[in-house]
C-alpha cells in the first residue's frame, strides 16, 4: 500500500509556499475567457420575459407579434395561461434572436394579461404576514422555566438580519448549442461534473449527450449549482433555431431578483445567566423567510450548542420573493449574529468584558474545538489591541465620534468532497492533472499544482492542471468548503499512484527496488544514496511510448488522514461611529481562523480577507429591500444594492492559526467559515461604541440614528 | 423613414455623428443625461441629424487600430466590443455605470463603457484591457495585481486594472492608501479583493515611475 500521507511540515518544498495563483496573469490581462465572454460562430442571443408582479395569474399570453419580428428565431412560453406566478421576475417566456437588442425588443412585444393576486413580501413584522407564518413547533431542552427563575440576571434583545442576494458579478447563464444528439453546454457553474446530468434530466435526454466546459466562473457563492430554467430553455431555443448556439446571461435586475438569496433571520432572545456571565438558560423566538419555501431556523444557539435549559420557537414565513439558494455558509452568519449579539448584550448588562464572557461560556462549546476557541480569543485580543481599546458599552468618551470593539464567532465542517483525479506522466516528462472540478477564484488550480509538484518532486511550472470539463474524472460541486480537501487529496493519491508506476519502470536502471526510490528536486533517486539518480526527463524516457495515467479518489468516508473537518474562528471588529451622521467606519477587522494544513497561505489569506469584506458589506450596506405595496425589489441594481468599495474596509489582519497540531489534522475547507462571524463582530462593536444595540443590520446611518434617538427618548 | 431622412442619414454617416441629433431622435433631452461632458461634446458638433433605429456602419479606433462594424445606435461601447469585436476583457456586470467592470480608457479618460454609446466614440482613441500589454508583456498594473493576489474570481479584475492604469497615468506620484482608495472608488468587487488591490496599485505606481513601462 503506497504511503499517501502528506510529507512532514518541515520537509515540504511546494505545499505551504506562497505561490501566486497560476491563472493570475490570464485574468489580470483580460485574456481569461468566462463562458459569458463566448462568441461562437452563428451565435444567437436570448432574452427572458419575467413577471412584473409578486403574485399573479397569467390569463392569456400572445407571442404572435414577437414571433413575426425580423431576426427572431424562436419563442418559448414557460408560463402559459393559467400559471400562477409567485414572485417578481419569475420566468414567463424566452426568445432567441440574431442580436441581443432584437431579443429584448421581441420580449417587449409579447402581450400578457395578468390577474393580479394579493402578495406578502416583507417579514420583519410577524404581525403583518397574515396566513404566511408557519410555526415549526417548540423545542425544549432541560428546564428553561427553572433556569430563568433562578437566574441572577436576565438579558433580552431583538435582532434582525435581512435577506441578501449573492450578487455574483458574472450573472447566471450559459451558451448552449443543441445540434442533433450533441449538446454543448457552457454554463457559469460551481458544478462542472453534475450540471450536465441536471440539464439532461430536464431535457429528457441521456446525460451522455451533454458536454460541459467552463474555464472560469465570475463568482457563485453557493448560487450556481443547477442548470436552471434559463439553461433548459436556452437549450430548447438552440434546438428550435436549427442547432445554432444561443447565449443567455441574466441582466442585473433579474440576477438580483431570482438568481438566489440568503434567507433572513429575526429573533427575540432571552438569556438567563449568573452574575459572572455564565449562561444557564436560552429562550428564542425566531422567524425567517427565503421566499415561498419560508426559511428555516438558523442553528442557534450558535457554537455554544450545549447551553443548558433551552426553549426555542421558530416560524417560517412564506413571501412572494425570489427563492433562496445556498449562500456562503448557509444560515451560519445569521446564527452567529443572533447568538453573539445576545451574548454581547448580556456582557454589557453585567458590565463585563465580552472577551471574558465568551471565554467563560466556552464550557458550552463542543469539546473538540474548545481549546482552539480559547487560544483564538487570546490571539484575536492581542491582534486587535483589545485590552487597550475595549471599554464598557457606551463609555467611549466625549465628542461625536465613538469607537467600539466587538466579537463574532464561527464554526464549519469543510470535509473534502468526493473527487477523482487523473495524473498522466508522458514519456517527454510533461505532467497533466485532470479533474471535473472548478476554480471559483479560491485558487483550486494553484493548490492542485502545488500538491502534484510536491509529490513528484518537480517545480510548480511543470504541472499542467486541467479543470472545468465533464470529460475529466468526476469531482463534486464546489459548495460547503469541500473542494480544497477533496481535490488536494484526490490529486495527492493520483500523483503518488503515478509515481509508483514510474518507479517500477526506472528501478532496473538504478539497480534498486521501486520502493527504494524517491522523487526529489527533479530527480528520481535511491533513498539514502542520492548519487544514484536519474533526472526526471531521463527517467520518463524509460516509459518508451507509453504514458502513465493513474487515478486517485478522495472518498469522504475514508479521507486517509489527508483531509478532515471542523474548524473554529474568532473575528474582532474595531469601528468608529459618527453619532451625528450615523455613519459607521471600519477601523480594523481581525480574523483568527484555523483551517488545518494550509497548502498556499497567500491564497488562503485572500479567502479570509474576502470573507471579512463580505461581512463588512453585510453588516453595513447590503440588504434586499422589498416594497410592501408593489411587491417589487426596490434595489435590483448595484447602485442601491450596496457593496463595500475599496475605501470602506479599513485594516484587515488575518491569522491562519497555522500550528503543527492544526497541520496534522490535514486539509480543511476555508471558503465559508471566515464569512460567518464578521457581521456579529461589527454589530457588537457598534453597540459597544454608541452604548445602544442597533437591532437590525445592515447598520445604515438611519438605523444607527434611530437607535440613538430611541435611547435618548 | 422617408427618402429625405435616408439622404440625411447617409450624409451624416459620412460627416460624423451628432449626439444632440441622436438624442433628439430618440426623444431624450440631453439634460436628462445630465453630464457636463455630454453637453460639451454635443455643443462641439453640428446639430440636427437623425440616426437609426436600424443598424449603421461605424468605425471605432480601438487599441490603435480602426475597427469597422455595424451596430444599432443604441448599442453601448461595451456591447459593441463584447458582442461585435470579441473584445471581452471588459465585463458587463451592473450595466449602468456603477461597478466599473466595463472600464475602458477613451482619449485618456477612464470611462464606464456600459454608459457610452458606440456611435459616440468614433474618432476617439479607445483603449481596452487587451491593448495595454506591450509586445506580449503584461502591463505593470496587471503584474502587480498578480503579485499581490488582487483577484479571486477575476471578473472585476480587468475593470480594476484599467481604472488603476488610468488613475496612475494621471497621478504618477501616488504613494498612499488613501489616494488609491479615492482613485479606485469607482469599481466594485464581490469576492473582496481590495486588500490586494490597494497593495497592487501602490506597487504598480512604483514600477511605472521606474520607467519600466511607457
Amino acid at each position: 500500500m503506497p504511503n499517501y500521507s502528506w510529507p512532514p511540515m518541515e520537509s515540504r518544498k511546494q505545499i505551504g509556499k506562497r505561490y501566486r495563483r497560476v491563472d493570475g496573469i490570464e485574468k489580470a490581462t483580460g485574456r481569461a475567457k468566462y463562458n459569458s465572454d463566448l462568441n461562437k460562430p452563428g451565435m444567437l442571443f436570448a432574452a427572458m420575459l419575467t413577471s412584473p408582479y409578486a403574485h399573479a395569474k397569467v390569463r392569456s399570453i400572445d407571442t404572435s407579434q414577437a414571433e413575426k419580428m425580423p431576426g427572431v428565431t424562436a419563442v418559448r412560453v414557460v408560463a402559459p395561461a393559467g400559471t400562477e406566478l409567485q414572485w417578481v421576475s419569475q420566468e414567463i417566456a424566452f426568445v432567441s434572436a440574431t442580436s441581443e437588442e432584437v431579443a429584448r425588443d421581441a420580449v417587449r412585444a409579447i402581450k400578457v394579461d395578468y390577474e393580479v393576486l394579493p402578495h406578502v413580501v416583507r417579514e420583519e413584522d410577524l404581525s403583518k404576514v397574515a396566513d404566511r407564518a408557519k410555526p415549526a413547533g417548540e423545542q425544549v431542552t432541560g428546564d428553561p422555566d427553572k433556569a430563568f427563575r433562578e437566574a441572577e440576571v436576565i438579558s433580552e434583545g431583538m435582532y434582525g438580519i435581512p435577506v441578501l442576494t449573492h450578487c455574483c458579478l458574472e450573472p447566471h447563464g450559459q451558451v448552449v448549442e443543441w445540434k442533433g444528439d450533441q449538446i454543448n453546454y457552457w454554463p457559469s457553474t460551481q458544478n462542472v461534473t453534475n450540471i450536465g446530468p441536471d440539464l439532461a434530466k430536464n431535457l429528457g435526454v441521456p446525460a451522455t449527450q451533454v458536454k460541459v466546459h467552463m474555464d472560469h466562473i465570475g463568482g457563485g457563492f453557493g448560487s450556481k449549482f443547477p442548470a436552471d430554467r434559463w439553461g433548459v430553455e436556452c437549450a430548447n431555443l438552440s434546438k428550435a433555431s436549427g442547432g445554432r448556439p444561443v447565449k443567455l446571461f441574466l441582466d442585473r435586475a433579474t440576477e438580483l431578483n431570482i438568481a438566489g438569496n440568503r434567507p433572513s433571520a429575526f429573533a427575540k432572545i432571552r438569556l438567563a445567566a449568573k452574575k459572572d456571565g455564565t449562561i444557564i438558560g436560552w429562550e428564542s423566538s425566531s422567524w425567517a423567510t427565503g421566499g415561498m419555501s419560508g426559511g428555516g431556523m438558523p442553528p442557534i444557539p450558535y457554537v455554544f450548542v450545549n447551553i443548558p435549559n433551552r426553549r426555542m420557537n421558530h416560524t417560517a414565513v412564506m413571501t412572494n420573493c425570489g427563492p433562496l439558494r445556498a449562500w456562503r455558509a448557509p444560515n451560519h452568519p445569521q446564527a452567529s449574529f443572533l447568538t453573539c449579539s445576545a451574548i454581547e448584550d448580556l456582557a454589557a448588562k453585567l458590565g463585563l468584558d465580552p472577551m471574558e464572557v465568551f471565554a467563560k461560556n466556552m464550557q458550552w462549546v463542543a469539546e473538540a474545538r474548545r481549546d482552539s476557541y480559547l487560544a483564538q480569543l487570546k490571539k484575536a485580543a492581542e491582534m486587535s489591541e483589545w485590552s487597550k481599546r475595549w471599554h464598557r458599552r457606551g463609555d467611549s468618551g466625549p465628542g461625536p465620534i465613538k469607537r467600539g470593539m466587538g466579537i463574532g464567532i464561527c464554526t464549519w465542517g469543510g470535509l473534502g468532497h468526493a473527487s477523482n483525479c487523473r495524473v498522466t506522466i508522458h514519456p517527454d516528462g510533461s505532467v497533466i492533472v485532470e479533474l471535473g472540478s472548478q476554480d471559483l477564484g479560491t485558487g483550486t488550480r494553484t493548490v492542485i499544482a502545488q500538491v502534484v509538484a510536491e509529490t513528484l518532486g518537480l517545480p510548480l511550472e511543470s504541472i499542467k492542471v486541467n479543470l472545468g470539463d465533464n470529460s475529466y474524472p468526476p469531482s463534486n460541486p464546489s459548495g460547503g468548503s469541500t473542494t480544497v480537501g477533496g481535490v488536494s487529496s484526490s490529486s495527492r493519491i493520483a500523483a503518488v499512484n503515478a509515481l509508483e508506476k514510474l518507479f517500477e519502470k526506472v528501478a532496473p536502471a538504478l539497480g534498486a527496488q521501486p520502493d527504494q526510490l524517491e522523487a526529489v528536486d527533479g530527480k528520481i533517486q535511491v533513498k539514502g544514496n542520492p548519487s544514484k539518480n536519474l533526472l526526471w526527463g531521463a527517467a520518463c524516457k524509460k516509459l518508451g511510448v507509453q504514458s502513465i495515467s493513474e487515478m486517485g479518489t478522495n472518498d469522504p468516508r475514508n479521507p486517509r488522514g489527508l483531509n478532515t473537518q471542523g474548524v473554529a474562528g474568532i473575528q474582532v471588529a474595531d469601528v468608529s461611529v459618527d453619532t451625528e451622521t450615523g455613519v459607521v467606519t471600519m477601523n480594523r477587522m481581525v480574523a483568527v481562523q484555523d483551517c488545518g494544513l494550509v497548502i498556499n497561505p497567500r491564497l488562503a489569506e485572500s479567502q479570509v480577507y474576502g470573507a471579512c469584506i463580505m461581512s463588512i458589506c453585510g453588516a453595513l450596506m447590503e440588504e434586499r429591500i422589498m416594497d410592501a405595496k408593489t411587491g417589487r425589489v426596490l434595489n435590483p441594481d448595484m447602485e442601491f444594492y450596496k457593496l463595500a468599495g475599496i475605501g470602506d474596509i479599513g485594516e484587515i489582519l488575518v491569522d491562519l492559526h497555522i500550528t503543527p497540531e492544526n497541520d496534522k489534522r490535514g486539509v480543511i475547507g476555508l471558503g465559508e467559515p471566515p464569512t460567518v462571524g464578521g457581521i456579529a463582530a461589527i454589530a457588537n462593536a457598534v453597540a459597544n461604541a454608541i452604548g445602544v444595540r442597533v437591532p437590525t443590520v445592515p447598520l445604515t446611518p438611519n438605523r444607527v440614528l434611530a437607535a440613538l434617538q430611541e435611547r435618548r427618548a | 423613414m422617408s427618402k429625405h431622412h435616408d439622404e440625411r442619414e447617409e450624409k451624416a454617416l459620412r460627416s460624423g455623428f451628432s449626439r444632440r441629433g441622436f438624442l433628439k431622435g430618440v426623444s431624450v433631452t440631453s439634460g436628462a443625461l445630465g453630464s457636463a461632458i455630454l453637453e460639451e461634446d454635443a455643443q462641439a458638433q453640428t446639430a440636427g441629424r437623425l440616426f437609426g433605429p436600424s443598424a449603421v456602419p461605424i468605425t471605432l479606433n480601438i487599441n490603435g487600430a480602426d475597427q469597422k462594424l455595424t451596430v444599432e445606435p443604441r448599442v453601448t461601447l461595451l456591447d459593441a466590443c463584447r458582442n461585435h469585436l470579441d473584445l471581452t476583457g471588459a465585463k458587463r456586470v451592473c450595466d449602468r455605470g456603477t461597478c466599473g467592470a466595463c472600464t475602458m480608457i477613451v482619449n485618456g479618460k477612464v470611462v464606464y463603457s456600459c454608459t457610452v454609446l458606440a456611435i459616440d466614440v468614433q474618432g476617439k482613441k479607445i483603449q481596452t484591457i487587451e491593448g495595454i500589454s506591450q509586445a506580449g508583456k503584461p502591463h505593470p498594473v496587471s503584474v502587480a495585481f498578480v503579485n499581490n493576489d488582487a483577484q479571486q474570481c477575476g471578473y472585476c479584475t480587468p475593470g480594476f486594472v484599467m481604472a488603476a492604469k488610468g488613475f496612475l497615468d494621471r497621478n504618477p506620484n501616488v504613494t498612499t492608501l488613501e489616494q488609491v482608495e479615492k482613485g479606485l472608488g469607482g469599481n466594485l468587487c464581490r469576492c473582496g479583493t481590495y486588500v490586494g488591490v490597494r497593495k497592487a496599485v501602490l506597487e504598480a505606481a512604483k514600477a511605472m515611475k521606474g520607467g519600466r513601462n511607457a
